[in-house]
């Protein structure tokens, strides 16, 4: 059977891979140039008996999500730049707590308002560093409409898996365009679900790291009660000021990603076997460079491209590997110097690192990359 | 006898963190005589709270409890019953949690007519930071922050929730204990939002710095203060003055609630 297309806007991918993966909450806030996912879900949710809810701000959305996914629920809030600032400390809530959610920013220009309607990327630093205090984090950088969708099923399935908010991050220029798209029929692309308790109500810890790496977390409302607070807590859920019992679960919380990286990571290669530059870019800017791959090559420089798709944790060990290989790693990203910090310091010095930036609202575009690889090489 | 509330207490969670004399510990025993009288089912009811001394009273109680960060129990309570609406939810916090950083919170959630219990305990001063001034802290009177008299005018809780849409607001004090569990049973009954402020006292950060020589003179005070809104309609103005009122000061049972206006978004969105 021909599989359903449609011709779909990036966020309207990202509302439908949501539903794909099974989620039933939405809380939010509207700004552009996210809205479309709230709008599409506004209408998509109750049909399915789901819930949505327009908050009064972004803090309230993100607490919204929080509160609901505790209840069980599968719960997204969808947003952009101003908006997750505002949403950072209750993100690193989410960290200490392990309450599973997804959080999609459609980055635009800033710092402050910024351009509401230009493209932008330079929230990337902030969704590994925004919120306060040591925690791990995972970030998603999808490319194309396509990959929206499934990111964003991925984005729910590593939320669920690890215990832990997700974000899912994409420049407006793939928010707001529009693919063809193809629906992956139910069970084609996997869709995980929480992990149930276990043991019974009486010897349940929502933190008990007997119990793995990412302790099961029981749902409110059902026959399990337990204690939930932001402060630094032991196994059992309730504060603790211990140092040997804070420090345990600080590092099991930081473990749990980087102990996991073979699972969560994710990224493209093209050409790069033979590549003496490698372009490092992601989301739509890597669209750009793959197009000035293909022209470099006809002009004979040996170019590749190294897309990461979760840029959280960060690719380390490959990029690493491609610095040992290549002459020059050309970080391409519409920001003045961010991802390029974290290039330079696993290249440790054994190629070339430099940047090409752009943050005026138009897309970084192949001849600037281009020009660039032609300046270092 | 002596009431049991032992059974609703978690098991080695006291001694609390309260001060003696404080009176969170008071409306804390209010909450679980209240819960007790309503028959809640402690697994399928939620008591969320944001930071303070206030916010600690869930971590006490045998129930899904969620100690939130400072201002934001309203929203997460809120994503609590859209979520899961067969839910009892139950907030509490303190005057600083609710009405400055949380205000904003506190107010779209009356505007809705959520169904939940909010039950706010006013000690007029941010007492775990150790004394700053609230928005609750009477004008003139000394805080940490306020060396020279607070400058600032105060908000009336109550006020503030009828006139945002709650359609349950009742105000007592720590001084009047029989009707604080009263006027919860009252709050979890309404379907709706449902706020109970309970004025209460921090004898330690607020009641030092502004000459009451006990946590007595405190209660005293609460008993002069308060009069009840039948009493009130026989009283003049002159009377009233620097007085409140307690009992139940607002109860609409006709505006729809929130979840069951959701339900109905559900139903014509599933084209029945
Ligand atoms: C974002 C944030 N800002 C400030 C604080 C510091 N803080 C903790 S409790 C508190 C005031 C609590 O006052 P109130 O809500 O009246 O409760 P009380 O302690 O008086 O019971 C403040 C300012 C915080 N925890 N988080
Ligand atoms: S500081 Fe004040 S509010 Fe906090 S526990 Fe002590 S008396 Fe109560
Ligand atoms: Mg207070």
């Amino acid at each position: 059977m021909a599989k359903k297309v449609a011709l779909l806007q990036g966020n309207e991918a990202c509302a439908q891979g949501a539903l794909y993966a099974g989620c039933t909450f939405f809380g939010g806030y509207p700004i552009t140039p996210s809205t479309e996912v709230a709008e599409v879900l506004s209408v998509e949710l109750p049909k399915i008996g789901g819930k949505f809810i327009q908050m009064e701000d972004e803090i309230a959305a993100m607490a919204s999500v929080i509160g609901a996914s505790l209840t069980g629920a599968k719960a997204i809030t969808a947003t952009s730049g101003p908006g997750v600032s505002l949403k950072q400390e209750l993100i690193g809530y989410a960290c200490i707590a392990e309450v599973p959610c997804v959080i999609i920013n459609v980055m635009r220009g800033g710092p402050s308002t910024g351009m509401p309607t230009g493209p932008g990327q330079s929230d990337v630093m902030q969704a590994m560093w925004g919120t306060h205090g040591d925690h791990a984090a995972i970030a998603l950088v999808p490319d194309s409409c396509q990959e929206i969708f499934s990111e964003t099923v991925r984005a729910f399935n590593l939320a669920e898996k690890y215990r832990m908010p997700v974000q899912v991050l994409y420049d407006e220029i793939v928010g707001h365009m529009r693919e063809r798209i193809e629906f992956p029929e139910p069970g084609e692309l996997e869709v995980f679900d929480r992990e149930a308790p276990g043991v019974g109500p009486e010897d349940y810890k929502p933190y008990d790291s007997t119990k793995g790496q990412v302790p099961p977390l029981a749902a409110f409302g059902s026959e399990y009660k337990y204690h939930v607070t932001g402060l630094n807590k032991a196994d059992d859920g309730f504060p603790t000021t211990k140092a040997s019992l804070v420090d345990a679960e600080e590092r099991r919380q930081i473990d749990k990603v980087l102990d996991n990286i073979a699972d969560i990571e994710s990224y493209e290669e093209y050409l790069t076997e033979d590549a003496d530059v490698v372009i490092w870019a992601y989301g739509s800017t890597s669209r750009s460079a793959r197009y000035a791959v293909n022209e470099l090559r006809k002009e004979g420089i040996k170019a590749g491209l190294f897309r990461p798709i979760t840029l959280w944790p960060f690719p380390e060990k490959r990029t690493a590997e491609l610095a040992k290989q290549a002459k020059a790693i050309v970080v391409a990203e519409m920001n003045l110097g961010q991802m390029v910090l974290e290039v330079e310091r696993v290249a440790k010095g054994n190629c070339v690192v430099v940047h090409e930036g752009r943050v005026d609202g138009d897309p970084l575009n192949p001849g600037q990359i281009m020009t660039k690889v032609k300046e270092v090489l | 006898m002596a009431y049991d509330y032992e059974k609703s207490i978690r098991p080695g969670k006291l001694p609390h963190i309260w001060c003696p004399g404080c009176g969170h510990g008071i409306v804390m025993k209010g909450l679980i005589r209240a819960m007790d009288t309503c028959e809640l089912d402690r697994k399928n009811t939620a008591i969320v709270s944001g930071i303070g001394c206030a916010s600690r009273l869930p971590g006490y109680l045998d129930a899904c409890t969620l100690h939130t960060a400072h201002g934001r129990a309203a929203a997460f309570a809120t994503g609590v019953k859209m979520a899961k609406p067969e839910m009892n939810v139950i907030c509490c916090g303190g005057d600083g949690d609710g009405t400055a950083i949380g205000g904003n919170h506190f107010i779209h959630a009356c505007r809705r007519n959520i169904d939940m219990t909010y039950v706010l305990m006013n000690n007029y001063i941010y007492g775990m930071t150790g004394g700053q001034f609230s928005p609750c802290t009477p004008t003139g009177d000394l805080a940490s922050t306020t060396p020279y008299g607070n400058p600032d005018p105060i908000f009336d809780i109550s006020k503030l929730a009828i006139g945002a849409g709650a359609t349950f607001v009742a105000r007592t004090t720590a001084a009047h204990p029989r009707e604080i569990d009263k006027l919860i049973v009252k709050g979890i009954q309404h379907k709706g939002m449902a706020i109970i402020e309970v004025i209460d006292d921090c004898p330690t950060t607020y009641g030092r710095r502004n000459k009451f020589r006990s946590v007595i003179d405190m209660m005293k005070r609460l008993k002069a203060e308060a009069v009840p809104i039948k009493a009130a309609a026989k009283m003049t103005a002159e009377q009233l003055e620097g007085k409140f009122l307690t009992g139940v000061l607002f109860e609409d049972t006709e505006k729809p609630e929130y979840t069951a206006q959701y339900a109905n978004v559900i139903k014509k969105a599933q084209g029945a």
